[in-house]
């Protein structure tokens, strides 16, 4: 999932609380606003910290333990700073048949993190997803919205990896 | 025919029962004396179908209905079949019970919930022998930082009573289900203690608890301590409320009073001086009344609010701290009696200020919290060194080896003993307010009213607004009140009087819904009572009743505190009083400093 915004340092009187506050309020009807709240604020800011939470909290009257309730429940919403890329290998039964534990642990010693973390230069975020719909293509990774199929050949993985690296730059 | 008296019949267990339209098979089942398991359910506030324990094989129109449909939801239809007792449906509670057990912490018999926990005496009557899983068990959280609540994800069955009843009850939404699946538990926010998030500690969420998951924290062992402490002059309380519950925990009635027993039964613990705090309330009257006729002649800060319940003085420092001026700057009777105590007494009966221990019972959990808030002391004196729970009294009187029953009635000791109807009654919602109704009303027209019964704000509402008209400075005025119970309400109440649509006097707020005798500190009443009995209901009579055995029902008539008036505070809001009896509050935020590494994870 590609983010709209990248910057990871969220303070106080951050213009982005407008906009969101704004959001908030163009919803006329209130039940239900916690989702799409929630939604907008990862959209916003890349990931949902406490503070945000308790923004939302004193906007839309939706307790904070009920909101963080919802952020927890849904794998879409992040507690964490996420990287600049997502990468998403399928664990799906097609992929894992074809080889993607390989392919994952490719990706984690090139990277030197486990699922679910970010790198330290907060370029990559690594998850395994249940299925990415494109079975014939397995093994399959996505990074943001790039699919990268069949990857028998893990040895290919370094280089994927380096592009984005470089777009960085 | 209107949809309202349309009949409909249903069958269950082979008996014809009438239901009324929009009723759930559950309760027409329990009314009619037919028990149907339950867990999650919670009369109006968890109705759920999560625990799957009350379900029942279905026919409607000839037709079985899919599966086993959870009777707490299942609305009742005309020609309904019902079956709850059954081998499939024996099966299925056995098995769902077992699968409820297999993440349960089984430590019954070190369980402080041994005896009164729902989980357990269900296992037990669904001849569940063992348990046939044995897979992994979710991480455990004791979170026991908070000088009230102590929350155990250990023991929680993920029912969700609490989380509705904070959520409903008291709109507040302090407890949530975080995490999904297996790792599902139910707290605050990114693992933040209890003691640091929006929790007023009103503990609605223990009483809701079928089992040990919420429950207060225990502070038995010191009060014994100090009991058994030979340089130590141990000096207890009762509230109002705890006299109308504490006979449940042997066995009464709930609403029971249990005054002469109660007392009789501390003197047996081995209490050195065994106390009223209904003394304090008829204190508080004195000092609340006084406070509120200056504020009104002086052009103070109006309305006044009652500050007698630390529930919701929490609230209002978290929620709406632009109301603390409006907050009576009296100390609860908790903290009054305590401060007395310490003071007056002790100087009366020559003993150290220094070696007594002041403990309190009290029908709350938050109680627990406002007598170790840091301003609650004088001199450097705590004002309460312990707060107990009726349920903590009712252990210690077990621990005691007494029979309860056979105690013969005592009376409270001297000097801080007596006590007024009006006092008694400020265990309910509306009882603070009557109480200084009945001596505003006096104080102002300098007689002895013969009428002083107020029904205006008697009664289990959230909201009730009431007048009397009053002469003051000779001018007949019409004094305005309003009385609330739950923080949900006085929420509501706030905002309109923030935004106008209210004006009045005087508010009492109380913070538990139907104030004290509903407190988070009073025995247990399982779901299956609350069916049948409006607990809130049978304990507010007890206090009524009490109040009107009362040869004097008003505080100021008091003897004992009208001595202590003239021996020691001089009058009412002198500054011996304030040095005493008031306080003051500051707006707290929460969800500010997470605690680290202080609680197992």
């Amino acid at each position: 999932m590609a983010q709209t915004s990248h910057c990871k340092t969220i303070v106080d009187d951050d213009p982005r609380y407008e906009e969101l506050r704004s959001f908030i309020h163009s919803h006329e009807n209130k039940d239900g606003i916690a989702m799409t709240a929630l939604q907008e604020a990862q959209n916003l800011f890349g990931y949902l910290p406490l503070e945000v939470h308790k923004f939302i909290s004193k906007e839309t009257g939706v307790s904070v333990a009920e909101l963080y309730g919802v952020t927890t429940f849904y794998s879409q919403f992040n507690t964490e700073p996420q990287g600049q890329h997502q990468i998403q290998i399928c664990m799906g039964t097609a992929c894992y048949v074809k080889g993607a534990q390989k392919v994952l642990d490719k990706v984690t010693e090139t990277l030197g993190i486990e699922v679910g973390m970010t790198t330290p230069d907060q370029l990559f975020t690594l998850n395994a997803a249940r299925c990415l719909g494109c079975c014939g293509l397995s093994p399959v990774m996505m990074i943001d919205d790039d699919v990268y199929a069949n990857l028998d050949n893990v040895s290919e993985i370094p280089a994927i990896l380096d592009r984005y690296r470089k777009d960085a730059k | 025919m209107s949809e309202e008296t349309k009949k409909i019949t249903i069958t269950i267990n082979g008996r014809e029962l009438e239901a009324y339209p929009g009723e759930t098979v559950l309760q027409v089942a329990h009314r009619s004396g037919i028990n149907i398991p339950h867990l999650c359910y919670l009369k109006d506030i968890n109705e759920i179908a999560a625990c799957r324990l009350c379900v029942a094989e279905v026919e409607v129109n000839g037709r079985r209905m899919r599966g086993l449909p959870a009777t707490c939801v299942l609305k009742a239809e005309d020609g309904m079949v019902v079956r709850t007792n059954t081998k499939t449906v024996r099966k299925a509670v056995r098995f769902n019970l077992e699968l409820i057990l297999a993440n349960h912490d089984m430590n019954c018999p070190t369980c402080v919930r041994n005896g009164t926990c729902e989980l357990q005496k269900l296992a037990r009557e669904r001849g569940v022998e063992s348990v046939r899983f044995e897979g992994a068990k979710r991480p455990v959280t004791i979170d026991d930082l908070s000088p009230s609540i102590v929350r155990d994800s250990s023991k929680c069955i993920l029912c969700g009573r609490c989380v509705s009843t904070c959520q409903k009850v008291q709109g507040l939404g302090v407890l949530a289900f975080t995490n999904r699946g297996f790792d599902t538990e139910v707290g605050p926010a990114f693992d933040f203690s209890m003691r640091d998030v929006n929790c007023i500690y009103c503990g609605q969420c223990i009483e809701a608890c079928p089992v040990a998951a919420l429950r207060e924290r225990r502070y038995i062992d010191d009060v014994w301590d100090a009991i058994d402490d030979r340089d130590k002059v141990v000096v207890v309380q009762t509230a109002p409320a705890v006299r109308a519950s504490l006979g449940e925990e042997f066995g009464y009635p709930i609403g029971t009073p249990v005054t002469g027993k109660m007392t009789a039964a501390l003197r047996h613990i081995g209490f050195d001086y065994v106390f009223d705090t209904n003394f304090a309330a008829d204190l508080t009257i004195s000092e609340e009344a006084t406070e509120l006729l200056h504020r009104i002649t002086t052009g103070g800060v109006l309305p006044m609010i009652t500050s007698c319940s630390p529930g919701w003085i929490r609230y209002c420092e978290m929620y709406h701290p632009d109301f603390l001026p409006n907050l009576s700057t009296c100390k609860s009777p908790q903290n009054m009696m305590g401060a007395i105590i310490k003071s007056y007494f002790a100087d009366v009966m020559a003993i150290d200020p220094e070696s007594i221990v002041v403990v309190s019972v009290m029908p709350c959990t938050s109680k627990k919290s406002e007598a170790v808030r840091e301003e609650m002391e004088v001199d450097g004196l705590r004002d309460v060194d312990y707060s107990l729970t009726t349920r903590e009294l009712g252990d210690m009187i077990k621990q005691a080896g007494i029979d309860f029953d056979m105690l013969e009635d005592e009376q409270p000791d001297s000097v801080l003993g007596d006590y007024t109807g009006a006092a008694v009654i400020f265990g309910a919602t509306g009882g603070v307010m009557e109480a200084a109704l009945r001596t505003a009303a006096d104080v102002l027209t300098g007689e002895d009213l013969p009428s002083f019964e107020y029904e205006a704000v008697r009664g289990m509402e959230g909201i009730k607004q009431a007048s009397v008209t009053v002469p003051l400075g000779g001018v007949p005025t019409e004094l305005k009140v309003v009385v609330c119970s739950s923080v949900k309400h006085a929420g509501e109440v706030l905002d309109a009087v923030r935004k106008g649509d209210l004006s009045c006097h005087f508010i009492e707020v109380m913070a538990c819904p139907g104030g004290c005798i509903h407190g988070g500190g009073q025995s247990y009443v399982s779901s299956s009572e609350r069916m049948s009995v409006d607990p809130r209901l049978a304990r507010a009579d007890a206090l009524y009743s009490e109040d009107e055995r009362q040869v004097l029902r008003k505080s100021h008539q008091n003897p004992e505190l009208i001595e202590l008036i003239e021996k020691f505070l001089g009058e009412p809001n002198s500054d011996v009083a304030h040095k005493y009896l008031h306080t003051h509050y500051h707006p707290r935020p929460f969800y500010e400093q997470k605690a680290v590494g202080a609680y197992d994870d």
